[in-house]
């Protein structure tokens, strides 16, 4: 027993301090992108599609939220960080102290759309009585002059960053009510809206492409949300997505934001369900 | 072979050893490494936190970690999908032991181990397109993503154990009671409901409790399908949120480390706990009936 225990606990220490040493080697080369878990998936994506492109390059991407990324990139961690949010006053102060000239750069945008079932009349909400639906205050259509029925609350689970943002942008911070339906993914949200009829949810831009004809994207504030209203921020429930460096970007930097604002990349934005901007 | 006999029988029996006692190995470090996940939540923020009354992990104004709905919920399904599955597996057991012929039973027994052998997510994908619109159908529900419908897929995936094991449980009646009891003047159904029931009723009881643990930790069906509202309730068509699918559904972003991590790892220790003490009762009753 003691020496199967010494066998199998050596070789889980070999082959973590093996992907300890791997790690340390690939940091000290490759272009270093950090921060926003929302723009993660993309920036990998884009990180792939480049290395592909250049054989030679070397492009790691790590998550840990946009507070993070902007840390590394002060600290000179990080040679991009990714931000879900705009550089606070505080860290550009900061940056300020630390003589670094920070520049942003808007590489996509992410509008998530409140959808509900077409035979749902209402067609329109505000944004307060929408804070209203999701923190609980209002749990009957009536009262956003719909007909007599209860309000079925969807939502997304913790997990995504969509449920943080939905939170602060809508509900201002406040807690969703405990009613909501914590699913875990877009198309379950889109499935529920989909067979119940008083149901109301919120997804990605690109989800409600994907299933005009299942399901209704409310406008907000009176403005229908889409590709154009999100990149014009007239629909509220848009935040852009950043890229932060230090001074212009030069050299491998500046290879890969220009593949990110090119066509192709732009394309990746939209597969992963955001908006392009261009 | 180089070794000399004795020291092969050694050999041969501390391999054996070994591979029984892994299991026993694997329990305790699961139980070490759930411990120590989850104590340094007893320091920051606090044991109080887990009895707050609402969990609401991810907040801007405060996080709330309350264990409440999440058993509440486990509660619900588990006692439903029991309730449910009980007739249904005993009654067939009943009658694929005592008065199936043999052709019928080699008809039963695959459909029966195939029902078995559906991968849970698959019930679940037929739960969330097929069985939860007819839920909330038949009952006039606003949505088809309840407690009952997560139930009604649980009792699904556990009747298959509960007929196999309560079988087993009726065959192994002594034949001597049966025939006594039929040579005494009494029907089929009364030997079958007086005497061969009751005696097999302890195994019958392990099978329901075996069923039951199948339930509690059954996650992928009841995450996609009852609908995952933390909120505190007893009733079986509201959502319910269960301390599987809490998990599952919540580990995969949490931050490591984080006091979202550490009580995620309480609900597993609560969930471990729950099986434990269904374990127990099992044990408990079977050795009682066995003794009578």
């Amino acid at each position: 027993m003691k020496k199967r225990l010494v066998v199998m606990l050596s070789t889980i220490l070999l082959i973590g301090s093996g992907l300890a040493v791997d790690n340390a080697a690939a940091r000290k080369k490759a272009l270093q992108v950090k921060g926003s878990d929302t723009i993660v998936h993309m920036a990998t994506e884009w990180a792939e599609i480049f290395m592909q492109e250049n054989k030679d390059a070397d492009i790691a991407v790590t998550g840990g939220g946009s507070g993070t990324g902007i840390a590394a990139l002060l600290n000179g961690t990080a040679d991009i960080a990714t931000a879900s949010r705009r550089i606070k006053d505080k860290e550009m102060g900061l940056a300020k102290k630390k003589g670094l000239d920070i520049k942003e750069h808007t590489v996509a945008r992410d509008g998530i759309a409140v959808i509900i079932n077409p035979k749902n009349p209402v067609s329109e909400l505000s944004r307060e009585q929408l804070k209203k639906i999701y923190v609980g205050a209002y749990t009957n259509w009536k009262k956003v002059g719909g007909p007599d029925k209860k309000i079925v609350l969807t939502g997304r689970n913790t997990a995504s960053g969509t449920y943080a943002f939905f939170n602060q942008k809508v509900c201002e911070k406040e807690d969703y009510s405990q009613k909501m339906m914590n699913l875990v993914s877009n198309s379950a949200i889109v499935q529920v809206i989909t067979q119940d009829k008083w149901a109301i949810g919120y997804v990605g831009l690109g989800y409600l492409a994907k299933n005009k004809n299942k399901i209704k994207g409310l406008k907000v504030e009176g403005v229908a949300p889409s590709q154009e209203t999100v990149v014009d921020d007239s629909y509220v429930i848009n935040r852009p997505l950043f890229f932060y460096t230090v001074g212009k970007p030069q050299g491998r930097t500046k290879q890969y934001l220009d593949l990110i604002l090119s066509e192709t990349g732009q394309q990746v934005v939209t597969q992963a369900g955001f908006v392009a901007i261009k | 072979m180089i070794f000399p006999g004795p020291v092969k029988d050694k050999l041969i029996k501390y391999c054996f050893l070994g591979a029984a006692s892994t299991s026993i190995l694997i329990v305790l470090l699961i139980f070490g490494f759930l411990g120590k996940e989850a104590v340094p939540f007893l320091r920051e923020p606090g044991l109080g936190k887990l009895l707050d009354s609402r969990w609401v992990p991810v907040s801007f104004v405060q996080e709330r970690f309350g264990l409440l709905p999440l058993v509440t919920g486990s509660l619900v399904v588990t006692m439903l999908a029991t309730l449910i599955a009980i007739p249904f597996g005993v009654c067939g057991a009943i009658y694929i032991a005592e008065i199936a012929g043999s052709w019928e039973r080699e008809i039963f027994k695959p459909f029966i181990e195939l029902l078995a052998g559906i991968p849970s997510v698959v019930i679940g994908f037929f739960g969330l397109i097929v069985l939860g619109p007819i839920v909330k159908e038949v009952f006039g529900l606003s949505s088809g993503l309840t407690a009952l419908t997560g139930a009604l897929l649980l009792a699904l995936m556990s009747i298959p154990t509960i007929i196999t094991i309560s079988e087993d449980a009726i065959k192994s009646v002594p034949r001597s009671y049966k025939e006594a009891s039929l040579a005494m003047g009494a029907t089929r159904m009364q030997t079958i409901i007086k005497v061969i029931v009751p005696a097999a009723l302890s195994g019958i009881i392990a099978a329901v409790m075996l069923g039951m643990g199948r339930v509690i930790g059954e996650t992928m069906a009841v995450l996609m399908c009852t609908g995952n509202a933390p909120m505190v309730t007893l009733s079986p068509v509201e959502p319910v949120y269960t301390m599987t699918a809490v998990i599952a559904s919540e580990m995969g972003e949490v931050a490591f480390g984080s006091e979202h991590y550490r009580a995620l790892f309480w609900v597993g220790l609560v969930l471990l706990f729950a099986t434990f003490i269904i374990n127990y009762i099992a044990q408990k009753v079977l050795h009682t009936y066995q003794q009578r």
